[in-house]
């Protein structure tokens, strides 16, 4: 490369720092003061881009009807994040922060159906903008002018917001309320509108950084997801709560994009290496050295527990023998009783129930969050696809291979993970979870790439559809029961006692990582069963097995159930899979559908549904008392 | 002026204050004595809303607060300084107060920052110094600051004196007796009898959520046996 190409692509990279920026800086300030983990801000970014293309088509492609549309729609983007934050957030900031999680999913799914609706499903490419379409020429290279601004931006915004946390009373009270809320409000603040502000400025800046995008990039539906999982990364990376973190990190992932982008394939000591390829990943690799290296990413500060008063959790309890054997004796006969379609469904509920029990696993007794369990899930199916069609193994092989291959992976990844903890963790997970996607989504010539695997069926014994859920049913359900027998164990004890108190559970010799780095595994492998299981139910595998979203819809099952309880994760599963199945079959808009009963319910049962219900019961027996 | 009747507080399911009753008067220091885990620190937080009152009343300046937000209390003129001081780390002196800083308040002295670092001049000289790198008595006196910057009419002050230097100590009573000065009432949770009574006017003694003694301060010098019973340890 030349020194002007270079200097290109650093061009080219720090341009797409700044909206990178921006949306980051906004998710850092919402999660410092609210401890919120907003995963509808990649939604209000897209809404902002959206919002924009609109906006510039009503007020005509001049340089003021340009920017006053990316101005205009960045502050309605705000008073879409103020009305988020007082119509569903601030009615549970006392709940516990996974049920915060879920209501920010329930909202990125009505927002996704909301864009639908407005905009439809196709890419919406705007214009470029109207004095600034002309390109500079730099060492005789020719950069968008439009580039070199939004260069400026990024650092003027930085500034800004700096000033703003230093220079003023509310920056002071932001700041004094991300190390320590409570104390805030008993010297007077009143949190709840001081949480309503900082939802403001954080959206607003979410809606700029799409807005300003414009020229740059098609309005899409994908895109919300895309962006919280970048921003994601740039806040890990910067250090939660650091906005020059942010800013820093911002830069070193957008430069390191477009390098990819810009070397191409490029042959080093006659070894081909694709960067090209890498872009997809490259920010995920940065992520997992910093953390390994930084837990608390560049900027970072270890951070203060926050002061709640919550309740520990209670202890789990057994489902008794008699409960279990009714329910299975039910899935037992209802295939013969019902049509074929019922087995069908009931065969994507059992592996989807052994999904959401085993991230339950990890996340309720182990006390670690994993925001990309669909990595293990993906893998194992994959694993049974390959085995069964590169391999050639036969499918009852290929079913009972698949989960080890999962669980390898699962030690690999679990090794780092586990060096880490709550929101840092998480996003670790996630970023493990979005490498073996972009791998899968790559690799065409193994995987089939954004095609999948076809032809995945089981052997001809297997063949009908009642038969197989059987089969479904005794792996699946045996999976959930050795889970919930492991709970109980010494290992599910010791995993509990390090969820409550690490120091004290290290104290009395346990060593708590090698502890949580077998309940990794052990989970890996078994959502690997679960996801091969599926594999071979539907005949084809996509790369939506191992995505952002499939990990979501995992997360969204365990929490509506309901974390507390044992049982909550296999009806939240049956309910979200049953839900959808429905809903999908009679709208089109069936996200929203299923956001809102999402809502719905986290308003309603701020404990899961099977926790709702059953402190329902508790209070009508004790009304005697 | 601050009127406790019959407090119940839980922490989770533990029932710690079990009917606590005490009042504080405009102009008057009050101790509420026992030894550690009788439940001083809990009363506080139950009058101040920070743990929520299970049961039992709370009146301040006439108006019943034992359902009211925390900030809502404060904003009435109910000032709280935590045990555990809970300085904003990362902010400077100034911040902090600034932090701490409510309108002027009909009925109670009006503090400036400049009438602050007159009573503790140690943080005159560090008005820029993050609180994080500060000393356990001058973190103790910014804390004190920082709720009076809320000009309130009563300050609940819980255990002052704890893990100071003996000469830090002797500042805190001498601050304490300025408060008193000012007309505000003062609620402050103590182990340190010597402190008390160099200090207050009355006192109570809680031990195991229920209070075991009220009276004047010269009442508890007077009785040996009282405080054998409930403070000694």
């Amino acid at each position: 490369m030349t020194f002007s190409s270079i200097l290109i692509q650093l061009l080219n990279g720090l341009a797409a720092a700044s909206s990178l920026f921006l949306v980051s800086a906004g998710l850092s300030l919402i999660f410092g003061v609210t401890r919120i983990v907003n995963f509808a801000h990649g939604s209000l970014y897209m809404l902002g881009l959206y919002g924009a293309y609109s906006l510039i088509e009503l007020f005509g492609r001049t340089p003021l009807g340009f920017w006053s549309a990316v101005v205009l729609a960045a502050l309605v983007v705000g008073l879409v994040g103020v009305l988020i934050e007082l119509a569903v957030l601030r009615r549970i900031y006392r709940a516990p922060e996974l049920f915060q999680l879920l209501a920010t999913f329930a909202i990125v799914l009505i927002i996704k159906d909301i864009a639908l609706f407005t905009w439809g499903a196709e890419d919406l490419v705007g214009p470029r903008a109207p004095g600034l379409s002309m390109a500079v020429e730099i060492m005789g290279k020719r950069v968008p002018a439009y580039d070199l601004l939004l260069i400026v931006i990024g650092p003027l915004v930085l500034a800004a917001i700096w000033l703003l946390l230093t220079r003023t009373r509310w920056g002071a009270l932001v700041r004094a309320a991300t190390q320590d809320r409570e104390m805030v409000g008993a010297l007077g603040v009143d949190q709840a509108k001081l949480f309503t502000s900082v939802f403001f400025v954080g959206a607003v800046l979410a809606g700029l950084g799409g807005a300003l995008q414009i020229p740059r990039e098609p309005a899409n539906l994908e895109l919300d997801l895309a962006v919280i999982a970048d921003a994601f990364v740039v806040t890990v990376v910067g250090g939660l709560g650091s906005i020059g973190g942010a800013f820093l990190a911002a830069v070193i992932i957008g430069v390191a994009k477009a390098f990819c982008i810009g070397m191409g394939s490029v042959t080093w000591f006659g070894v081909e290496i694709s960067f090209s390829k890498l872009t997809l990943v490259v920010e995920f690799l940065i992520m997992a050295l910093v953390l390994v290296v930084r837990p608390y990413g560049l900027l970072g500060k270890p951070q203060a527990a926050q002061r709640v008063a919550a309740e520990p959790a209670p202890p789990f309890k057994v489902p008794s023998w008699g409960f279990a054997l009714v329910w299975l004796a039910l899935l037992v006969i209802v295939p013969w009783v019902t049509d074929r379609y019922a087995a069908i469904l009931l065969t994507d509920i059992v592996c989807f129930a052994l999904f959401s029990v085993s991230l339950h696993f990890i996340m309720g007794p182990a006390g670690m969050v994993s925001f990309g369990h669909a990595a293990y899930f993906g893998i194992g199916a994959y694993a049974a696809g390959l085995l069964l069609k590169r391999a050639g193994l036969p499918m009852e092989a290929a079913l009972l291979i698949a989960p080890l291959i999962a669980g390898a992976f699962a030690i690999v990844y679990g090794w780092f993970c586990v060096r880490l903890s709550g929101v840092y963790l998480a996003m670790l997970t996630l970023a493990f979870a979005q490498i073996s996607w972009s791998i899968v989504f790559q690799w065409d010539s193994v995987t089939g790439g954004s095609n999948g695997v076809f032809g995945v069926w089981p052997s001809p014994w297997l063949a009908d559809k009642t038969v197989y859920y059987y089969l479904a049913l005794a792996l699946c359900g045996a999976g959930i029961a050795f889970l919930w027998r492991v709970m109980f164990s010494p290992f599910g004890y010791a995993l509990r006692a390090g969820r409550d108190s690490p120091l004290r559970a290290e104290a009395i010799g346990i060593d708590l990582r090698r502890f949580q780095w077998a309940a990794f595994v052990l989970v890996g492998a078994l959502a690997g069963l679960a996801g091969a299981v599926y594999a071979f139910s539907k005949g084809s595998i996509s790369p939506s097995t191992i995505s952002i979203a499939q990990s979501t819809d995992g997360l969204v099952m365990v929490l509506l159930g309901g974390v507390e309880t044992l049982t909550g994760p296999v009806v939240g599963a049956a309910i979200f899979t049953w839900l959808r199945d429905v809903v999908a079959r009679n709208t089109e808009f069936w996200r929203a559908v299923i956001g809102l009963v999402i809502l719905l319910i986290v308003l309603l049962f701020p404990q899961g549904l099977v926790g709702g219900l059953k402190a329902l019961v508790m209070r009508w027996r004790e009304w005697p008392a | 002026m601050l009127e406790v009747r019959d407090l119940h507080a839980f922490y989770g399911r533990a029932h710690i204050l079990h009917g606590v009753s005490l009042e504080a008067r405009a102009g008057e220091v009050v101790a509420l004595l026992g030894r550690n885990g009788a439940g001083k620190s809990t009363a506080m937080k139950a009058i101040m809303g920070l743990v929520p009152p299970a049961h039992g009343e709370v009146a301040f300046a006439g108006k019943r607060i034992d359902r009211l937000p925390p900030y809502r209390i404060a904003r009435l003129g109910l000032g709280y300084v935590p045990e555990e001081r809970r300085i904003f780390t990362e902010l400077s002196v100034v911040e902090n107060l600034e932090v701490g800083r409510q309108p002027a308040r009909d009925g109670a002295p009006t503090w400036t920052e400049d009438k602050l670092f007159a009573l503790f001049p140690n943080l005159a000289n560090m008005r820029e110094r993050p609180g994080g790198r500060m000393s356990g008595g001058e973190q103790q006196m910014l804390t004190i600051a920082r709720t009076l910057m809320g000009n309130p009419r009563c300050v609940l002050l819980d255990e002052p004196s704890e893990g100071l230097a003996p000469i830090i100590v002797e500042q805190m009573a001498n601050s304490i007796r300025a408060l008193k000065g000012e007309g505000l009432c003062v609620l402050l949770s103590e182990q340190n009898l010597h402190f008390s009574q160099a200090v207050a006017d009355r006192a109570y003694i809680i031990e195991k959520g229920q209070i075991r003694f009220g009276g004047s301060m010269a009442e508890l010098t007077a009785d040996a046996s009282l405080r054998e019973q409930y403070l000694s340890v």
